[in-house]
């Protein structure tokens, strides 16, 4: 009961914060400065969740963006076939934005529930394989899933897939506190995850997997099980790209942003979800923070990915966790444990 | 009939490319269990050090002669071993003793280095390469010819194969290799130069590469510094097939992945090619786990 | 868990330079954002990654226009800056880069992007900043749809893809017609599609329809399908990154009947890469480099003398999309998003290098296309086709 009512007080605290950051920020920063924050919240959520699967459970996956393409299409097709006209008629009773936010969630399951089916289905043969093969053949997986939807008429094909304004009802989604909101609520469901006791399964099939499976843990369950959470909520974050893009193409799903996705992961420290998000801060703030040096842009973002990784060999955080540290460290401050 | 035989060698040619990226990256993993995935990017380099060689050399404007397509070659593959041996010391030799998938990250590192940088240094357009061979048709029955490029294609990559095979099987810096592949501590202890050994390899690798880059460059005679990046990935992918760390694994694999993909453009949709590719790999791998050639590894307890 | 104190330390350093790192750019944009005496355009251009070569035309296209009108006095008086913002022919970076120049540069005008899914991307941006943003090459018609700020200086698919199936059909007759595109360009799709149906309407047969990928080298498999089915003609409405390419393969698999093309094709490249396999091949463009119109004479030879290459279709476009702009702000009289969006959608018979271009209801230029053929290693005029 406790424990409920101060979900109530958090929740509804998370609430004010954030629409105070919505409120607040876009007086603060122009439209350049936010959509560079919401593509951060984005990617650390592709992030985190890779970091389930590759940091946690010890599998090599790198076609994390097959399962954002797969949320981000499904996310938008629902929006933009069914979203619409139901948007239309709900802003018939009330004003436009509660019913946009009533909407929002929706589409963002959707996605996440539609990539998590495309990752068991992927995960349950996929997973047999092991190491280096395991890798290759999500990487496979990645670029099969991209190459058929750019084969589906209904959503565009090479065309690309337009959210924007359909039939009157704005179904771009910018909101940044909306976008920040999400994020935060996955990344601790999968920090939940990871670090209950539960998630030592993660760990144990990590660490060694026939020890895991002699010790009685199901190590294909468990393996699934990561994947399809890690699909999920890539899913999510496809589904938020494209609502708060507002357009979506199979260019922003090939391997190259797989690649990077996995980067973030590896640069952050495999086994941290703070490593990762921040790792994935920095990296994709800075091909924007770099455009004062024009051509040399990209060059020099590459030569960031290899200094980090050769200075810091175990990612930036190792496998150490920032905020939970600090967290701890404060709580133990203020109220001296048992 | 003669159109199946026309796709069928339209393949074998376009997989002994394949076939030659797919060694460079098979050799690499044997003795480092890493994807080097700059060695795409090396096969661009390849291909446009060839180009640069043959304007510079004034060999491009000469008559085409076996001559100059073998100086154009020797100049391309010695300036991509350095290139090799170089990325070996700076971004993979520091983490030998790192997480594994720290140098896969700086291999992606360098492969975006190599793509970004070449894009400033070659300029983004595609260039044409220079013919340093006289297209002529050697076979022609009906509609179905075989050309003398398609042949010279088809023979390097066979010849650089056998060579590679005798070189680990037959020489002392072979067996250095397969040592240091099977067990690099080991072998260390053993009086292998370890570090040298792994730097050989990336040399040897590296001089394949361009000379698939300066063999494309004659069949299909454009090239960007983009040109790596999807070859890379599909000789990877033959690689795999054929069993990664198996040489014969990666001519196999990449002849069939050439013809393959010949096959699915040709009597399915090309739209779906990349994507069949994937779905045979995935099969495979699926009923032989370690690829067609590649040995089971007993997981240690 | 418990880092030690030099680590916090360190972590305490790390995030001091992060905040540096975001101070020092946004201190930047408020140097860039004090506007002098000269008007800024952006453009948003695709100057790395797998389009880059079409990019880096435009931008030397609007780059020389600029240089040449700011040379006679620029416009209102004023210099005009052009600010390029690279988007490594990443989608959603065309989105970020539009968002750079309208909010920190503050441009008056935003140009670009070649690729219609970028323009997609960016031009809601310029519409919500009542921006103008004129695109050189996205041919696309959902583009100028965006909204009432976007136009395009360049033809539309349904144009071109009629076009080259009425020559195909009316003037070389043919009956049996393949066709192989790019299925990764939206271009060429668009294309493809309006050929198609234009050509069945005439009463022609497609009798293969084949694909490529950009980027792609081999393209064996599909000419040998294609020859098994010997059509009179092929239409390839690609770019000519892969044109030559294909032209050389064709040939090397004995298809002698020839290929057509669009604007796609229209490069020094196809010359080069294709050498004598493209010999006798049609395609439709905006003008012919040998036209004897003073203006195109004069744009061919200082491009030449400045670039040391002749320019292709995105160079033309890119000097004429400056040209509209500056245009457009003389009349206009003003920099104002309004005045100088009213100002565009006002051209009329604007006498570019890529023809005479009007700005019609939809914001789309209308402009007479020609259809030339190569012959001898160039490009020749063969006939005009009026503006539909």
């Amino acid at each position: 009961m406790k424990r409920a009512a101060r979900g109530a007080v958090v929740l509804a605290a998370a609430v004010v914060v954030l629409g105070l950051v919505d409120a607040v920020l876009p007086r603060l920063l122009n439209t350049y400065y936010l959509t560079i924050l919401a593509r951060i919240a984005v990617a650390v959520l592709a992030a985190v969740s890779l970091q389930l699967v590759n940091g946690f459970t010890g599998q090599f996956s790198i076609g994390h963006a097959g399962f954002m393409a797969v949320g981000a299409y499904t996310g938008a097709a629902l929006s933009v076939y069914t979203g619409a006209p139901l948007l239309a008629a709900l802003q018939q009773f009330m004003p436009a934005a509660l019913a946009r936010a009533l909407y929002f969630p929706f589409p963002l399951l959707a996605g996440g529930i539609a990539a998590s089916f495309a990752g068991l289905l992927v995960g349950i043969p996929a997973l047999r394989l092991r190491g280096d093969y395991l890798a290759i053949a999500t990487l496979g997986f990645g670029e099969i899933i991209r190459i058929a939807i750019l084969n589906i008429d209904a959503v565009g094909g090479a065309r690309g897939f337009s959210l924007s304004v359909q039939s009157g009802v704005e179904l771009r989604y910018e909101s940044l506190g909306a976008i920040a909101g999400v994020v935060a609520l996955s990344v601790a469901v999968i920090a939940r995850l990871v670090y209950s006791a539960g998630g030592l399964a993660f760990r144990a099939v990590r660490e060694d997997e026939t020890a895991a499976e002699a010790m009685g843990i199901a190590t294909t369950r468990v393996k699934s099980e990561a994947f399809a959470v890690a699909s999920f909520f890539a899913g999510v974050a496809g589904a938020l790209f494209a609502h708060a893009e507002g357009y979506v193409h199979t260019n922003s799903f090939t391997f190259v942003r797989s690649f990077e996705i996995m980067a973030f992961v590896v640069l952050g420290g495999l086994g941290s979800l703070t490593g990762a998000a921040l790792a994935a801060a920095v990296l994709t703030a800075a091909p924007e923070l770099l455009r004062g040096f024009g051509e040399w842009r990209m060059v020099l973002y590459s030569l960031l990915i290899i200094t980090t990784m050769l200075v810091r060999p175990q990612g930036l955080l190792g496998s150490r966790e920032l905020s939970l540290a600090l967290l701890r460290r404060a709580l133990a401050r203020r109220a001296p444990g048992p | 009939m003669e159109q199946f035989l026309q796709q069928l060698l339209n393949g074998i040619a376009w997989g002994s490319i394949y076939a030659l990226i797919a060694l460079g990256y098979t050799m690499v993993y044997g003795v480092l269990k890493l994807i080097n995935f700059a060695h795409g990017d090396v096969y661009m380099v390849g291909a446009m050090s060839g180009y640069y060689a043959a304007h510079s050399l004034g060999i491009a404007a000469a008559e085409p002669s076996l001559a100059g397509l073998f100086a154009v070659l020797l100049v391309s593959m010695t300036a991509c071993a350095a290139l090799g041996a170089v990325i070996e010391r700076v971004a993979y030799r520091p983490l030998r003793t790192a997480p594994r998938l720290a140098s896969l990250i700086t291999a992606i590192g360098v492969s975006l280095l190599l793509e970004n940088g070449g894009q400033l240094l070659f300029g983004a357009d595609p260039k044409f390469f220079p013919p340093l061979v006289n297209p002529r048709e050697l076979v022609r029955i009906g509609a179905l010819a075989v050309s003398n490029i398609q042949l010279i294609v088809f023979a390097t990559a066979m010849l650089l194969m056998v060579g590679l095979e005798l070189v680990v099987m037959r020489t002392r810096f072979g067996r250095a290799m397969r040592a240091v592949s099977v067990d690099a501590p080991a072998a260390a202890l053993m009086g292998v130069p370890v570090d040298r050994v792994i730097s050989g390899t990336f040399v040897l690798g590296s001089a394949l590469a361009a000379a698939a880059g300066i063999l494309v460059g004659l069949s299909n005679p454009k090239i960007d510094p983009l040109m790596g990046l999807l070859p890379g990935l599909k000789a990877f992918v033959a690689a795999v097939l054929g069993g990664i760390g198996s040489i014969p694994g990666a001519m196999v694999g990449g002849l069939l992945l050439g013809v393959v993909e010949t096959f699915v453009s040709a009597y399915l949709s090309s739209t779906y090619r990349d994507a069949i590719a994937f779905v045979i790999l995935i099969a495979i791998l699926l009923y032989r786990p370690t690829g067609l050639f590649g040995t089971g590894q007993v997981e240690k307890v | 868990m418990m880092g030690s104190s030099s680590d916090r330390r360190r972590w305490i350093a790390a995030a001091g330079a992060i905040a540096a790192a975001v101070l020092f750019g946004c201190g930047e944009a408020k140097q860039g954002g004090g506007a002098g005496a000269s008007i800024k355009v952006g453009h948003v251009a695709s100057l790395t990654g797998d389009t880059a070569t079409f990019g880096q035309s435009t931008e030397r296209g609007m780059r020389m226009a600029f240089e040449e009108i700011n040379a006679r006095g620029g416009a209102l008086g004023r210099q005009i800056d052009l600010l390029s913002e690279d988007d490594r022919s990443v989608t959603e970076e065309a989105r970020t880069a539009a968002q750079k120049l309208l909010q920190r540069d503050q441009v008056v005008a935003l140009l670009g992007e070649i690729a219609s899914s970028r323009s997609l991307a960016a031009a809601p941006e310029a519409q919500r900043a009542r921006v103008p943003m004129i695109s050189p090459g996205s041919t696309n018609p959902k583009v100028t749809e965006v909204g009432d700020y976007i136009f395009r200086a360049c033809f539309i698919d349904p144009f071109q893809g009629t076009v080259m199936a009425r020559f195909a059909r009316e003037q070389l007759n043919a009956k049996k017609v393949a066709i192989l595109f790019d299925f990764k360009q939206d271009y060429s799709v668009g294309l493809a599609d309006f050929f198609r149906e234009t050509f069945k309407q005439l009463g022609g047969e497609i009798v293969a329809d084949e694909r490529y990928t950009s980027g792609d080298i081999e393209f064996r498999a599909q000419l040998t399908t294609i020859r098994a089915a010997q059509p009179e003609a092929i239409f390839v409405p690609g770019y000519y990154t892969e044109l030559g390419l294909i032209a050389k393969q064709a040939r090397e698999l004995g298809i002698d009947v020839p290929l057509l093309g669009g604007d796609g094709w229209d490069s020094e490249k196809t010359l080069e890469i294709g050498g004598k396999a493209v010999e006798g091949y049609y395609f439709s463009t905006h003008y012919a480099a040998d036209s004897d119109s003073p203006k195109v004479q004069e744009f061919v030879k200082s491009y030449q003398a400045k670039f040391n290459q002749t320019p292709d279709a995105m160079a033309a476009l890119g000097y004429d999309t400056a040209g509209i702009l500056a245009d457009a702000l003389g009349r206009a009289g003003a920099t104002d998003g309004p005045k100088l969006r009213d100002a565009i959608a006002t051209t009329r018979d604007y006498d570019g290098v890529t023809g005479k271009i009007t700005i019609d209801s939809s914001r789309n230029a209308r402009k007479d296309a020609v259809v030339l053929k190569i012959e001898g290693g160039k490009f020749k005029f063969f006939r005009s086709v009026p503006a539909s």
